[in-house]
């Protein structure tokens, strides 16, 4: 594969990276953030939650292990455009299928690498998440910086309309494991109804896993017609963009929780069980994107290193008398968890599915696996 | 938790000297060690026998003891200082072992002595094979198919089952020491007695063979609340069959997708748990078949290691400072992230965003019979560490940073069967023969096939081959700036650039001014830029943003030593920290450039700001154009920085201390006879050869035996004694190769002469004495080699003068400003001067620790301007003690190896011991450098040359008096009998049996003195020296060593501990 057209990268500020285009050829804007993690890509571009973002990854080699067909959390990739410090002309591992060149040329994602990718990560640090442009192919640094202007931001852009699936689906995979790959569920004890705000694949993996057959509905399903399931819980994606433009999703959630239904959220699905709970969200700087991040469970006292992918964050000085923050990011003291006093539900501002990432939050799954369990022994 | 009050002073135990396996790494996470505690109020108590070490600095800890360590002498130091814990983990085996054998005794439950950091039960699971085994089994793990073995039978049922070939590791030894891997039965009986002899509990784990399997090493901390972290992952570019101490190893981990990382990740915490390591750092190691990914556990470190220095110089997250915070109570949440200022807390995992690449450092130019095939033993001496943001430029860094003659991926041979062979049974210089594979038109596939290496690090190599190839007949200026560019950018030094191109590297230099292409330093930070640092550590790379900001303080360099290798190790790296404490605390801004990640000058909190990076001139002379330091030190860091002192001086670059021209005047054989002529000083005749005719008459002029070397030598490297022409013939032959375009020197020997070093200082004006240590093996055995006493023990006063009255005049004829070192030969009452180096010598930490005075620091001040009289040292120190140096040999690691002494230095290390009078110091050393004098009572073996067979009389006299009954060959026997002393007659080896090699193997002998001389009695008699190795009989190769010995046992092995601060109060 040749890798002999150029790419610029222009940011909102006016900063200009030139280097070469690794996928396909022309324009893609979003708003430019940065990824610590150092493994997991397939995962990272594969993710919805990273919709309209134009993802940097800090380790420089990117693309070493190629491009499986199993490390997907969804059917296609949702970043909108790739930047890295190198590809490796060739990959190793005894899973790949494709080169990532290969993968971003099928996905028709836009990427540029030869970057001074840790300058780039520097400025996002000092001056936030900026809104940008990759050109690959014909540049031009004049339209490129234009079109970064042009880009609105993420503020006020509700993309989990745009991810969600159409229509209702049912889930079985489990999870991945070596030399097995996934498995197929047998007797599922629970019926959990997952909301699809731009869900990660793993997220219903490690669902299915635990014994819950799911019924996956589209963002803005009402909470009668999950109801009408007849649930054990109910499950709140992650997602992309903005919690606060999605009224639907928060009067949904606000029905779900005085039925007194377990109910488990995760990063968006955590920003809106927060805000149906009447508490606010915010914009973060930079966010948090990453496999490394510490978070204290204020129940146990113990640190569990967690995978992170958001830019809005709940408000911790805005929680309502009914919710309770149950875990907080050692980084910067943000809120990372919520539980609700009155209603058997909770939610978590990171990643406990990983993928990628650590395992370290995976608790959090038993955890509402036992809730239902305590709640259908009750009714 | 916060940190337990109930403990106040705990007992931390050092790793002794430097062998292969243990090196200055343990000093960087003692030290680490000392300080954390110290800063959290504990009282330290440190026992190490290696004085060449930052952590026996006397103010390191609250008490000192530079004393042997074995179980019985710390029961001695429990005792007078009842420690209400014991940190083990800080240094390596030696220290765990020590732990387990003072818990066994019952000393620690006698004492009441809380082992903290890692339990009895921890450090018994992890290092006995088969419970540890067992556990993996328990947390359902694979490992490889294995079994134990007690005994020789027991080994070959269990291989029966496994095939071949087979992999043998004996339990409980260091470095992987007696260990190998057998393709048939008779390497596997060979290797399995070995390995019997070599484990402490003569146990054998037999194993699988996972050989071309990838290898990978996770580093994890935990602390008591059962919170983990990865503090790095590290991917070995050598695949499983070699040690990972040999590997050539990169972090993070290079080919594992997401998937299989986190499940490596979750069985490394598992371990860690199952196996109840408590709190701190340890490391576990993984294999992975290629094919399937499955996945085994290999092995794990309930402590700090060699990895985890690497790993914390690899992310900037100090493991050793944080383990031992852990280990009196705190958890990772509670303890910040120094890096970022506090900003984050130490409970994270960092990100890199940078590639780390860790290539490891041979000797085997000094053991030529020694097997130079890497397998699961390890073998190699040192370490260079380099940072890059792509593989290709950390690999290059790296081997320009190795010195051995490399700048990159040279070419070494094209002929293919020799490339070939080299790939599939790697030695010291595999990743040259994959360059060499790839000009020869290998595939990767071709390659992989019989290297096993990931064809992903092939693909990297062929690439930086491919680059080499496009410049095949063009000229520098052909190359325009984009391609120069890219070519800096995958790390290309400008000397390999220069050979390609048919210039030179000044050249090359000039022409990237020019185009104004020159590196950025990028920030080690731990965490990817996510959080802002202050902390300057730092790498170069060719990229757009650079993050040095110098700043405007008046600054001073310090030119660390590179990788260790015989002849330069730690007590060069302890030089350059004292420097830069010292110019710290004197109000300069310190600036350190080194490359070895095992050093404490390469922890970032040693300077103010810290450089890894290769010291060659290219490098050196970047972070000089950035940083404008107003002096540089060259003289501490041994051969390394002085040899580009010149070219630094050439371009601009402010040395300070004694001038690069009278280092050249101290080397230069012409200019320092004159030297000496004119303050009317002696020098052995010697001449200087260009070339073998010359050489053959001039040996005629001044007569044999000649001691002959290359000139600007560290370590005696190549250095002979010659006795007749015929040997001269070969050396010159020889000695071509190793020394380029060096010319070759002829000295006469001294014969029987006894060996002095002084170290002295000035700061140009006054030169104070430091030290003078009286050698124990006379002139002709490698000063590194010889023991030595300070003060001298046989050495009248008026001779004592006499040195001190030369060493002066030396000084302040080469205007020395720092340290000085020379070495000085007495025959009769004759002195004469071998050598002198106006530099720091390998002796300098020996030396500061036995008078009580940081010579380093001093000497480094005085070279910064300040005088020795304003700094209070004008008057040489002279103990009213002994302390005793002794050197440590890695010929067990070389099976075939002679264990005779000469002018070549092979010791790795070195051990101290302190008495009241010579014998006291000199038992200890021996019982910290080996296995200690044996009791009296015994039986000795005499074997000497004719010329010594009057002066033995004297020792088995001693040895008689001792006790010992005496066996001697003929001749020696025949002395010893007319001077009126019973002895048996035994038969040399040639004489037929039963000899005196049945007498060591049946366990008959306790004590040999075996001294030979021609090449023919050295040849005789090796058999002899093999088995007392194989046997650990005490033996010593010398009659001066003897003589040391009977003195020695004299003494007897009731041993009084003391303290070095209690022995310093002395001085006043």
């Amino acid at each position: 594969m040749s890798f002999d057209q150029p790419a610029i990268l222009v940011l909102a500020d006016g900063s200009v990276f030139r280097g070469r285009s690794i996928g396909a050829e022309g324009t893609t804007t979003g708003e430019v953030v940065f990824n610590t993690a150092l493994t997991g890509y397939q995962e990272i571009l594969t993710d919805p939650s990273y919709s309209r973002q134009i993802v940097t990854l800090t380790y420089p080699h990117i693309g070493n292990v190629g491009v499986n067909t199993e490390d997907v959390e969804a059917a296609a990739t949702h970043a909108a455009g790739l930047v890295v410090r190198d590809v490796p002309r060739l990959h190793s591992n005894f899973r790949a299928g494709q080169s990532l060149p290969e993968y971003l040329k099928n996905q028709n994602l836009i990427a540029i690498a030869d970057i001074d990718t840790r300058r780039l990560t520097r400025i996002l640090r000092e001056k936030g998440a900026q809104n940008g442009c990759v050109m690959a192919g014909a540049v031009d640094e004049a339209k490129a910086l234009d079109a970064a202007r042009a880009f609105p931001g993420l503020a006020g852009m509700d993309l989990a309309k745009v991810v969600t699936a159409p229509a209702p689906y049912e889930w079985t995979e489990t999870e991945w494991k070596l030399g097995r790959g996934y498995c197929a569920q047998a007797a599922p004890r629970f019926h959990v109804v997952a909301y699809d705000y731009g869900v990660k694949r793993n997220i219903l993996r490690m669902l299915a896993e635990r014994g819950c057959r799911l019924t996956v509905l589209p963002a803005t399903a009402s909470a009668d017609e999950a109801l009408a399931l007849k649930p054990d819980g109910v499950f709140l994606s992650n997602g992309p963009g903005d919690p606060e433009p999605c009224d639907y999703a928060i009067r949904a959630i606000g029905e779900l929780v005085t039925t007194k239904i377990p109910l488990f959220g995760i990063c968006l699905g955590h920003q809106l069980l927060a805000l149906a709970s009447g508490a606010r969200t915010v914009k973060m700087k930079f966010g948090h994107h990453g496999a490394n991040h510490p978070v204290k469970d204020l129940d146990s006292g113990r640190v569990a290193i967690t995978s992170q992918n958001h830019g809005f964050a709940v408000d911790a000085a805005t929680l309502p008398a009914n919710l309770r923050s149950t875990h907080v990011s050692l980084f910067d003291g943000s809120l990372q968890g919520i539980a609700r006093t009155d209603a058997p539900a909770f939610s978590f501002q990171g990643h406990p599915e990983a993928s990628p990432g650590p395992h370290d939050m995976s608790y959090l799954f038993d955890r509402f696996i036992q809730m239902m369990a305590d709640h259908t022994a009750v009714h | 938790m916060p940190k337990r009050t109930d403990l106040d002073s705990i007992l931390i135990i050092g790793a002794g000297p430097i062998v292969i396996g243990q090196a200055c790494e343990f000093d960087y996470s003692g030290a680490q060690a000392c300080k954390a505690l110290r800063e959290e109020g504990y009282k330290v108590i440190l026992v190490n026998s290696n004085p060449a070490t930052i952590m026996t600095d006397p103010d390191m800890a609250d008490v000192t003891y530079i004393e042997p360590i074995t179980w019985q002498v710390l029961e001695k130091i429990i005792a007078k200082e009842r420690p209400s814990a014991l940190l083990p983990t800080m240094g390596g085996q030696t220290a765990l072992n020590c732990a387990l054998d003072l818990a066994k005794h019952g000393v620690l439950e006698k004492y009441g002595v809380e082992m903290i950091g890692a339990s009895k039960e921890a450090i018994d699971k992890a290092e006995d094979r088969e419970k540890f085994k067992a556990a993996m089994t328990r947390l359902g793990l694979g490992s490889a198919r294995s079994a134990i073995a007690h005994s020789m039978e027991e080994a070959l049922q269990v291989q029966a089952a496994l095939g071949f070939p087979t992999i043998i590791r004996p339990s409980f030894t260091m470095g992987g020491s007696g260990g190998g891997i057998a393709y048939n039965k008779d390497e596997f009986v060979a290797i399995c007695e070995r390995g019997l002899e070599a484990s402490p509990t003569h146990e054998l784990l037999i194993e699988e063979s996972l050989l071309g399997w990838k290898e990978y090493e996770m580093e994890v901390v935990r602390d008591r609340k059962d919170n983990c972290i990865i503090i790095c992952s590290i991917e070995n570019f050598d695949p499983m069959g070699v040690h990972t101490g040999d590997s050539i190893t990169v972090a993070p981990a290079q080919t594992l997708t997401d998937k299989e990382y986190q499940i490596m990740r979750d069985a490394s915490l598992a371990v860690l748990r199952e196996i109840g390591v408590d709190t701190g750092g340890s490391n576990v190691q993984f294999a992975t078949n290629p094919a399937d990914g499955r996945m085994v556990v290999i092995e794990m470190n309930p402590r700090v290691s060699r990895s985890s220095a690497l790993a914390s110089k690899a992310t900037g997250f100090p493991i050793a400072k944080i383990a031992a915070k852990l280990a009196v109570g705190y958890t990772l949440d509670e303890l910040r992230n120094d890096i970022t200022g506090g900003a984050t807390p130490a409970s994270f995992e960092p990100s890199i965003d940078y590639v780390v690449t860790k290539v490891p450092r041979f000797a085997f130019e000094k053991f030529p019979q020694a097997d130079d095939r890497l397998t699961t033993q390890m073998k190699s001496v040192g370490e260079v560490m380099a940072m890059g943001r792509t593989l290709q430029e950390s690999l290059q860094k790296a081997l320009r940073g190795l010195e051995v003659g490399a700048d990159g991926l040279d070419p070494r041979t094209t002929d293919r069967e020799e490339i070939e062979a080299e790939l599939m049974s790697p030695g010291p210089e595999r990743i040259w023969y994959v360059g060499d594979a790839f000009r020869a038109g290998m595939s990767i596939d071709e390659v992989h096939a019989v290297s096993k290496i990931d064809p992903w690090f092939l693909d990297q190599i062929q690439a930086l081959i491919e680059m080499e190839t496009a410049l095949a007949n063009r000229t520098l200026t052909d190359v325009g700036a984009d391609e120069l560019r890219r070519l800096k950018r995958a790390g290309f030094s400008d000397r390999r650039l220069a050979k390609l191109l048919g210039t030179d590297q000044h050249a090359v230099r000039a022409r990237r001014g020019e185009l104004a292409i020159h590196p950025v330093y990028k920030r080690v930070d731990t965490c990817a830029a996510e959080f802002a640092t202050q902390t300057a550590y730092m790498y170069s790379t060719y990229e757009e943003e650079c993050e040095a900001q110098p700043g405007d303080r008046k600054k001073i360099m310090v030119l660390g030593g590179g990788p260790n290798r015989i002849g330069q190790g730690i007590e060069f790296d302890y030089c350059c920290v004292h420097a830069a404490l010292s110019l710290r605390e004197s109000g300069f801004e310190t600036i350190m450039v080194n490359c070895n990640p095992e050093t404490v000058s390469t922890d970032y909190d040693t300077s103010d700001r810290l450089y890894f990076e290769p010291l060659t001139l290219e490098d050196v002379l970047e972070i000089v154009r950035i940083e404008k330091p107003v002096g540089v030190i060259v003289q501490y860091g041994g051969q390394t920085p002085l040899k580009l002192a010149r070219d630094l001086e050439k371009n601009g670059v402010p040395i300070i201390g004694t001038s690069p021209d009278m280092i050249d005047a101290a080397e230069d054989r012409e200019r320092f006879q004159k030297m000496l002529h004119d303050l009317g000083l002696k020098q052995p005749p010697n001449r200087t050869a260009r070339n073998p005719d010359s050489a053959i008459r001039m040996a005629e002029e001044i007569g044999y035996p000649l001691v002959v070397r290359p000139s600007y030598v560290l370590g005696g490297r190549a250095m002979e004694i010659v006795r007749e022409e015929a040997d001269l013939v070969r050396y010159m032959a020889e000695a071509v190769k190793v020394s380029n375009d060096s010319p070759v020197l002829l000295d006469r020997f001294l014969n029987d002469a006894i060996e002095v070093d002084v170290d002295a200082l000035s700061d140009g004006e006054q030169v104070v004495i430091g030290g003078i240590m009286q050698h124990i093996e006379q002139a002709g055995v490698h000063s590194g080699d010889s023991a030595c006493s300070l003060p001298p023990y046989s050495l009248s006063d008026e001779l004592q003068d006499e040195l001190r009255r030369q060493t002066v005049a030396m000084a302040k004829a080469l205007k020395v400003c720092g340290l000085m070192n020379v070495q000085f030969a007495i025959q009769g009452e004759t002195v004469y001067v071998l050598e002198v180096n106006p530099r720091a010598s390998r002796t300098v930490p020996y030396v500061s620790k036995a008078i009580g005075a940081p010579l380093a620091k001093i000497a480094a001040r005085a070279m910064a301007g300040l005088s020795l009289k304003s700094q209070g040292f004008e008057k040489e120190i002279i103990p009213p003690y002994y302390c005793v140096k002794e050197a440590v040999f890695p010929f067990r690691k070389f099976p075939g190896v002679d264990t005779i002494l000469g002018p070549e230095m092979k010791s790795t290390g070195e051990v101290m011991g302190v008495g009241d009078n010579f014998g006291e110091a000199f038992v200890k050393s021996q019982l910290a450098s080996s296995d200690g004098l044996p009791k009296a009572g015994g039986r000795a073996f005499i074997s000497v040359r004719s010329s010594d067979r009057d002066a033995i009389v004297e020792v088995a006299q001693g040895l008689r008096d001792l006790g010992f009954s005496l066996v001697a060959t003929r001749g020696t026997a025949q002395t010893i009998e007319s001077a009126g002393i019973p002895v048996a007659v035994v038969n040399k080896v040639k004489e037929g049996r039963p000899h005196i090699v049945d007498m060591i193997k049946n366990g008959d002998i306790d004590f040999i003195v075996n001294v030979v001389e021609d090449k023919k009695a050295v040849k005789d008699s090796y058999a002899i020296r093999a088995e007392a190795l194989a046997r650990r009989v005490v033996y010593f190769t010398t009659l001066a060593g003897a003589h040391a010995a009977c003195l020695g046992m004299r003494h007897g092995s009731e041993l009084e501990v003391y303290s070095l601060q209690s022995l310093h109060q002395r001085l006043h």
